[in-house]
């Protein structure tokens, strides 16, 4: 697609760009090129209209509360979870037509397929699962550790709008030039210049640098928040354990993000100044490449599904009416996951040659982790057992993480035997697999979670009926989709063909497209759901008044729905591992304290967006080569800095009789609620365990 | 009611478990194959062991405290149980030991590297894969072929692995394991087969656009028709020099078989030797 001349000979302006990389005759790509830029124009004309662009620059694009960019962050993520679900119904379709008569190959050609199972890839992982993540640790992690912001709000923007030029890089890539068809580690050295001279991998190395350095710097705000900032009396040991499960992530991603930033800048340097750490010749080790990158890749996996265990603990206490069991245990599997994670990555590559004894080791390491992963399990099984399960939307979604999760578990530790993985390495048994723990526990927990926090975020309760639905749609259509490819694995059908030729595989194809409907429909219900919802945000049924829609046991029921920019009037003293449970039975719960103080509070600051997106212009120059843009964005990033460094007036206070005015309000609408307390704690003491006998 | 369903289950499960005596994996043509196979199932029995219950289980215990069963006893303080936190960190730990156990024999006995152990003489074939075929060498027979290759029956081949350009792994799905073909590198596994048939061969690992045509058959035969196969390449009479050799490593897609009667007996060496540069003064 690039003209050769221009690889060799950048020109001086355009650097490699030219009128055909736009893909204006692609049957595919065109009428998405078309409609995005449409879409966009109309959205622009509509805020514009609307008068809106102040209030989003104020409220939203320039804000420092941990809220606010937690809901962009679940935002950009569910945008993104469209565009990577587009490429898979385009994959699945594709592989099912590459063996009828009437299509032949199917209807893409490698050229372009190759694209976008990467692109799939890259896409499912940074941008839509991590997102969807942080953002929702965003949201709830200082709440439920009583702080008033993260430890660092200004760059936890910073970070935010790194992420966001991630976004706009990859989605870039589908219309100007073209993205890596490397698969979505882009394994060297089919990613060095010699193998793919295209810009398609450079975009895969600037959408990663740039959000991967994002991703580093969230994990170092979330460490130093739950470590510095947790509310009077809440000990490590009493931390929710969301928040436990939130710090192990963090810590994980605190050490493995700068061996990507590393192994990328490495490739970087291959790709752009002939370096050869990599390469076939000269001393490259293209197995090194490998090492680093699962050195990431697997605790990154560990760093998905981790906070999901957390959301899957607290939606399934809270809707059992119940304390959670064995949270001693729950902790310590969630410590042991965090460090046998680091582990465990060669078994990505039994298959390279490493030998019996290496291999042996791994695959033992591997299925360790299966251990306290089923101890996790059990103790979620027994939090509902002698409870009064309450079936609602997010249950839904943990009782079908519980199925499918342990199938997804079974099937890993089968990999883990190297004598296994020798036949099935990279088979379409590999795909099933991951799709299995990472759509059966990370993404069902994400969206427990999401059904759970929604009320919190926004103030209205998500659907019932529609999210029900959803689950039940997302869970069939897992196995739908999955189970015939868990079956060609079995098969010999290996993964990443542009076409199969072999007719037994067929009729799994067909069966695995129906899947793909299915989920489709279930994210058409999921997208309707928080459309109807944020239309009748304010009606009866909706609208969250109390503060705490579920009955809730942890600290961010106990505030507004969704809360105060200062988030708690007064933050409690902590004496429980369910503070709000403790502060219900005891009475103490949505009572007005004795004095209020004033809050001091972070402004917000117009440096997060301006820095942050400034790295869009030096990852497209870098793409591109386009040095002089690089150049000026470089310039123009320091000086942003330096004048934010000049700055002074970065903080606020909000004064006593202005808090008090607004948690006035708030107490009187759970005035109410006090009768209903006591009579919980009653009733909660009564079935005391020693009482029974 | 409940009866009837778990019936139609364990049904639908042997049913599952029969026809996948079809699945190439486990209907193995080669001995090595066939262990890896057996372990599979096995691996999997034993797992399923502890995974069954823990579904039901998963299911039931909502459904019998359901918020609308106000017979069920409810104790919202009981958080912990030593019994059953024994029984939740005890079982994963019995079943692991147990694979881990599975594990550590298999690895060292299903290594792909291990010669197999058979009464006719081993023999040697050396494979290079490039953008997008896999050439053959046989260094004893001096003949070389292109997206074929053959083997006696009942004979232990050890095959070793490079490639020209990218990362692949070479693969006989209906004979046993696979490894990677990396270039400036010697990979290797033996590989026996215990029937004559003709088996599909690939690279596993996605190489370039051209990876879905990179098949290869692999035809095991009678000593005999081995011996046809090996007259019907020399029959070819085409000599695979460096220019022919230069040729090959143009990328191609679904690449015909090509057959050479004479190769140069160094030819494994010199291509590794090309990326490990002897010149650039390395040993």
């Amino acid at each position: 697609m690039v003209q050769t001349d221009l690889i060799k000979d950048p020109h001086v302006l355009t650097g490699k760009l030219h009128w055909g990389v736009i893909p204006f005759h692609d049957p595919v790509v065109a009428p998405v090129m078309f409609a995005a830029i449409f879409g966009g124009l109309l959205l622009v004309a509509f805020v514009t209209y609307k008068k809106m662009w102040g209030y989003l620059w104020n409220e939203w694009f320039t804000s420092v509360d941990h809220k606010k960019i937690g809901i962009m962050y679940c935002i950009a993520a569910l945008v993104m979870l469209v565009r990577g679900f587009s490429d898979a119904i385009l994959m699945r379709t594709h592989q099912a037509l590459s063996l009828s008569d009437e299509f032949g190959e199917g209807f893409l050609p490698p050229e372009h397929y190759d694209q976008i199972f990467t692109a799939h890839g890259v896409i499912m992982i940074f941008f839509v699962a991590t997102p969807l993540m942080v953002g929702i640790m965003n949201v709830v992690m200082p709440l439920q550790i009583g702080a008033r912001d993260v430890a660092f709000p200004f760059l936890n923007s910073l970070s935010f709008y790194l992420f966001l030029v991630g976004v706009l890089l990859i989605n870039l890539s589908l219309f100007v030039g073209e993205f890596a068809a490397t698969g979505w580690l882009a394994y060297t050295p089919l990613s060095g210049i010699e193998f793919s001279p295209g810009v398609g991998v450079d975009y895969w190395i600037w959408a990663l640098q740039i959000s991967g350095i994002g991703t580093t710097l969230t994990a170092v705000n979330f460490v130093a928040t739950i470590l510095k900032m947790r509310a009077p009396g809440m000990t490590m040991w009493k931390m929710p354990v969301f928040t436990w499960t939130t710090f192990c992530a963090n810590i994980i991603a605190l050490v493995i993000f700068p061996i990507l930033t590393v192994a990328i800048a490495q490739l970087t340097l291959d790709r752009y100044f002939d370096f050869n750490f990599f390469t076939n010749d000269d001393g490259g080790n293209q197995m090194m490449w490998v090492n680093l990158v699962w050195a990431w890749g697997h605790p990154e996996v560990y760093f998905l599904v981790l906070p999901a265990f957390g959301m899957i603990s607290e939606v399934t206490a809270t809707f059992s009416r119940k304390r959670l069991f064995g949270y001693v245990s729950l902790v310590w599997a969630t410590i042991a996951i965090t460090i046998l994670s680091f582990l465990v990555w060669l078994h990505h590559f039994f298959t390279m040659g490493s030998g019996a004894s290496v291999n042996a080791f791994f695959g033992i390491m591997t299925m360790i982790i299966g251990i306290p992963t089923g101890v996790k399990l059990y103790n979620w099984i027994f939090t509902m057992y002698k409870g009064r399960v309450e079936l609602s939307a997010s249950m839904w979604w943990v009782i079908a993480m519980l199925v499918t999760f342990t199938v997804g578990g079974m099937t890993g530790v089968m990999l883990s035997i190297p004598a296994n993985d020798f036949v099935l390495h990279n088979s379409m048994f590999v795909p099933a697999h991951f799709h299995n723990v990472l759509i059966g526990g990370a993404v069902y927990g994400f969206f427990a979670g999401f059904t759970y926090w929604f009320p919190k975020a926004t103030g209205a309760k998500l659907n019932e009926t529609l999210g029900k639905w959803s689950v039940a749609l997302w869970f069939f259509g897992y196995f739908f989709a999955w189970v015939p490819l868990y079956y060609t694995g079995f098969d010999g059908m290996t993964r990443r063909l542009q076409y199969i030729d072999n007719p037994e595989w067929q009729l799994p194809m067909y069966v695995a497209l129906i899947g793909v409907a299915m989920l489709a429909a279930g994210i058409a219900a999921q997208i309707a759901n928080i459309v109807i919802t944020i239309y009748k945000r304010n009606e009866p049924g909706y609208k969250d008044v109390t503060g705490d829609p579920w009955d809730g046991h942890t600290l961010e029921w106990y505030t507004t729905s969704p809360p105060q920019f200062y988030n708690f009037g007064d933050v409690p003293y902590i004496n429980d591992r369910d503070p709000l449970l403790d502060m219900k039975q005891k009475g103490t719960a949505y009572k007005r304290p004795e004095k209020y103080e004033r809050i001091h509070m972070p402004k917000n600051s117009w440096a997060g967006p301006v820095i942050g997106l400034l790295t869009l212009p030096l990852g497209f120059g870098f793409v591109w080569h386009i040095w002089w843009m690089v150049y000026v964005s470089v310039a123009a990033i320091f000086a942003a800095w330096v004048k934010l460094n000049f700055e002074r007036d970065k903080d606020y206070y909000v004064e006593v009789p202005e808090v008090e005015e607004i948690e006035g309000q708030f107490l009187k609408s759970n005035e109410g609620r006090h009768y209903y307390f006591e009579q919980h704690a009653k009733h909660y003491k009564k079935w005391k365990p020693s009482d029974q006998k | 009611m409940k009866k009837k369903l778990f019936q139609s289950t364990m049904v639908f499960s042997l049913a599952l478990l029969l026809s996948g005596c079809d699945l190439v994996l486990f209907d193995s043509s080669g001995v090595t194959g066939k262990q890896i196979g057996d372990t599979i199932l096995l691996t999997m029995g034993l797992m399923l062991i502890v995974v069954i219950p823990t579904i039901l289980m998963s299911i039931w215990i909502p459904y019998k405290y359901h918020t609308s069963k106000k017979d069920e006893s409810y104790d919202p303080e009981w958080e912990h149980s030593s019994k059953i936190e024994f029984f939740a960190w005890g079982v994963p730990v019995v079943i692991i030991v147990v694979l881990a156990t599975i594990t550590y024999i298999t690895s060292y006995s299903l290594d792909p590297r291990k010669e197999l152990v058979s009464d006719k003489k081993p023999m040697t074939i050396q494979v290079v894969a490039m953008d997008w075929k896999w050439l053959f060498l046989f260094p004893e027979e001096k003949i070389a072929v292109v997206n074929e290759v053959s083997f006696p029956v009942d004979t232990p081949v050890e095959f070793l692995v490079t490639s020209q350009s990218t990362m692949n792994s070479f693969y006989i799905p209906k004979l046993g394991g696979q490894i990677y073909a990396m270039a400036g590198m010697e990979n290797r596994m033996n590989l026996m087969a215990h029937e004559e048939g003709e088996f599909r061969g690939i690279s596993s690992n996605y190489s370039g656009f051209g990876f879905s045509g990179m098949r290869f058959k692999a035809k095991v035969t009678s000593e005999e028709g081995f011996e046809e196969w090996k007259a019907g390449v020399r029959a070819s009479g085409q000599v695979l020099t460096d220019a022919e050799y230069d040729r090959l490593t143009e990328k191609t897609r679904d690449h015909e078989v090509e057959y050479f009667s004479s190769i140069n007996p160094l030819q494994f060496k010199n291509i590794i030797e090309s990326f490990t540069g002897a010149q650039n003064g390395s040993n």
